[in-house]
């Protein structure tokens, strides 16, 4: 029982960072129909730049704060450079793009930073915490709660608010948001600075549990990815769910099947759901038949 | 009389197989030559599956890891020949690639390329974690192939440089007129008609899903025989040749030389091949310089390198 509750809490921990991930590829998928593979290098540098400026002498809130700030500032970047000028190519073209814009940043982050594996410290401490017959670590209390303050802030911002509203009509049909004066091209940059910042408090929130390093971003973008191919591609609440069950099942595999597979679970995840589920568990409905 | 896009392709291909080694500085050369053969095959396939029939795999290189370990394992545990065990290795990724195409090529949009990717996955974590059969992340070594010894008692005395260029080279050339027969066969028209429309090609009586699923097929089959080629080549393999970043290699040097045409495929395979050579000397720039060249080739010349220069060539010509 206390093995089983040891295994949910750490499956719930990664789970969260899948969900954060899952949830940075949604809003991105949604306002442009392309699937960010740089999505992982988002988080890389939240924990990077946090980690450089930490040691530079900025406390550890400023350092995130930098962290997530510049990602952002990256991320809309990209999105000028990079995915603007490509626009109305083919998904090939563009998946490439962003592939090729996620080994750039991986190969400029190990010049401007370095190829070690880095951490800082854990925000309350490393005391664990006992819960029934497990223990948590603070740190990953942080990450649930942080999960949990994005998910609900973004959830108020898109039924709540004027700006919010205008994304979810972008994601829903860009020519007809246009023609009712919605700006699009900003909501794209919008949702790239979000979609990065994201990534980037991922990034900063889970460092000191798991350490980074400039080559940690592909294997989180893949995992993200497959969350939010099980969640169904393009929804929110899919990214949460997605990421979850993926933490969890990624969990639950290393402790009672095999941590050198706890990594397959996520790809076993993706290619069940496609054979038996191809639109996610809360995806829209095609109404092709086959 | 003028030359089908064909022959012409093929004579330029042969041309250069055998012209380049007059300007060879080294024996060096010979290896990068093999290797550029060797990825020129698989991208070979790329095109089939991505440039005519118009589906993206990002885990390619998961059936070219099967090639080439099947080549490291059949002969030791099986008894087969290694050139048996091309054979072999060729056939697993074929019925492979039919299991997990068939389901997934019946839907819509980039599905293929997310079942590719975690089926890529699943066989590069396979080769790493089972160590009592593949000897991990260390690698293993892989049998010799014969045929060079067997040429030598024959009076054909290679050295093991020039063997390997000209096999990987004459393999190439094989490839590369299987697939451009295919490409103007009935199966080629209707793979490069239903890029072209879905719906037009499915309202004219084709199968859709299975012509997919042919071109998947076939390319894994280009992609196992290509990693076959580069274990038996280097006589040793590691799990990295099946990893998601050789896939992406793959897709990457297939729309750099155009992914439409098998003889800018070719031509992107030699670039990417010879980059990393050429930047050995900024190692530590590699990754930034292929993101780059990824990147700016997909906004600038959409169409890859070779069409775009033709189109030029062609505009000012007519």
């Amino acid at each position: 029982m206390s093995e089983l509750l040891q295994f949910l809490f750490s499956g719930v921990t990664v789970g969260a960072v899948y969900a954060l991930v899952a949830l940075g590829f949604t809003i991105i998928y949604n306002a442009s129909d392309v699937v960010n593979f740089a999505q992982g290098e988002f988080v890389m540098l939240g924990g990077m730049i946090t980690v450089f400026a930490h040691a530079a002498g900025a406390p550890l809130p400023l350092a995130a704060l930098l962290a997530c700030l510049g990602t952002a500032a990256l991320g809309v970047a990209m999105n000028k450079l990079a995915i603007e000028p490509a626009r109305g190519a083919p998904v090939v073209s563009l998946v490439i793009i962003t592939i090729g814009a996620s080994i750039f940043i991986r190969g400029a982050a190990q010049l401007v930073f370095d190829k070690q594996i880095h951490s800082f410290p854990a925000f309350s401490g490393d005391d664990p915490i006992r819960i029934l017959q497990a223990t948590i670590l603070p740190q990953s209390l942080w990450v649930i709660a942080g999960a949990v303050a994005v998910f609900t802030g973004l959830w108020l911002f898109f039924t709540r608010t004027l700006l919010g509203r205008a994304v979810l009509a972008t994601s829903n049909n860009r020519l007809a948001a246009q023609l009712v004066g919605i700006n699009t091209p900003f909501v794209m940059t919008l949702s790239f600075a979000l979609s990065a910042g994201i990534g980037a408090l991922a990034g900063v929130l889970v460092t000191p549990i798991t350490m980074t390093s400039y080559d940690v971003g592909l294997a989180l973008a893949l995992k993200g990815f497959a969350a939010a191919m099980l969640g169904g591609m393009g929804n929110p609440k899919g990214a949460l769910v997605g990421g979850l069950v993926l933490g969890l099942l990624e969990g639950l595999t290393a402790g009672y099947i095999s941590s050198q597979y706890k990594d397959a679970a996520a790809f076993l995840v993706i290619l069940g759901v496609l054979f038996f589920l191809p639109q996610g568990l809360f995806g829209r409905k095609s109404t092709d038949r086959v | 009389m003028r030359l089908t896009t064909k022959t012409a392709t093929l004579l330029a291909l042969v041309a250069l197989i055998a012209l380049a080694p007059l300007f060879f500085p080294s024996a060096f050369y010979y290896r990068v030559g093999a290797l550029i053969f060797v990825n020129g095959l698989a991208v070979t396939g790329i095109v089939i599956l991505t440039g005519w029939a118009g589906q993206i795999s990002l885990g390619h290189a998961g059936f070219a890891g099967i090639g080439a370990y099947a080549c490291a394992l059949a002969p030791v545990h099986l008894g087969l020949h290694p050139a048996l065990a091309i054979l072999l290795g060729a056939g697993v990724s074929a019925v492979l690639a039919w299991l997990v195409g068939r389901p997934i090529l019946r839907l819509k949009g980039y599905y293929l390329g997310v079942a590719s990717l975690g089926m890529g996955i699943l066989i590069s974590m396979v080769l790493n974690n089972e160590r009592d059969l593949t000897r991990g992340p260390d690698g293993i070594d892989v049998p010799d192939l014969g045929l060079r010894a067997a040429l030598k008692t024959a009076g054909l005395d290679l050295s093991n440089g020039e063997f390997w260029y000209a096999l990987c080279g004459i393999v190439l050339v094989l490839g590369a007129w299987l697939a451009l027969n295919l490409h103007d066969s009935p199966t080629g028209r209707a793979l490069r008609a239903l890029h072209g429309s879905e719906v037009a090609a499915r309202t004219v009586g084709m199968d859709v899903p299975r012509l997919k699923l042919q071109a998947f097929v076939i390319s894994a089959v280009y992609a196992s025989v290509s990693g076959s080629l580069l274990a038996l080549q280097n006589r040793f393999i590691t799990p990295d040749v099946a990893g998601f970043m050789h896939s992406v290699e793959m897709v990457t040097m297939a729309v750099l030389g155009g992914v439409g045409s098998v003889a800018g495929a070719i031509f992107g395979a030699a670039v990417l091949t010879l980059l990393p050579q050429m930047l050995t000397v900024f190692a530590e720039y590699e990754q930034l310089v292929l993101g780059l060249v990824m990147v700016l080739v997909m906004i600038f010349l959409r169409e890859g390198v070779v069409p775009s220069i033709l189109r030029k060539l062609r505009g000012t010509g007519e």
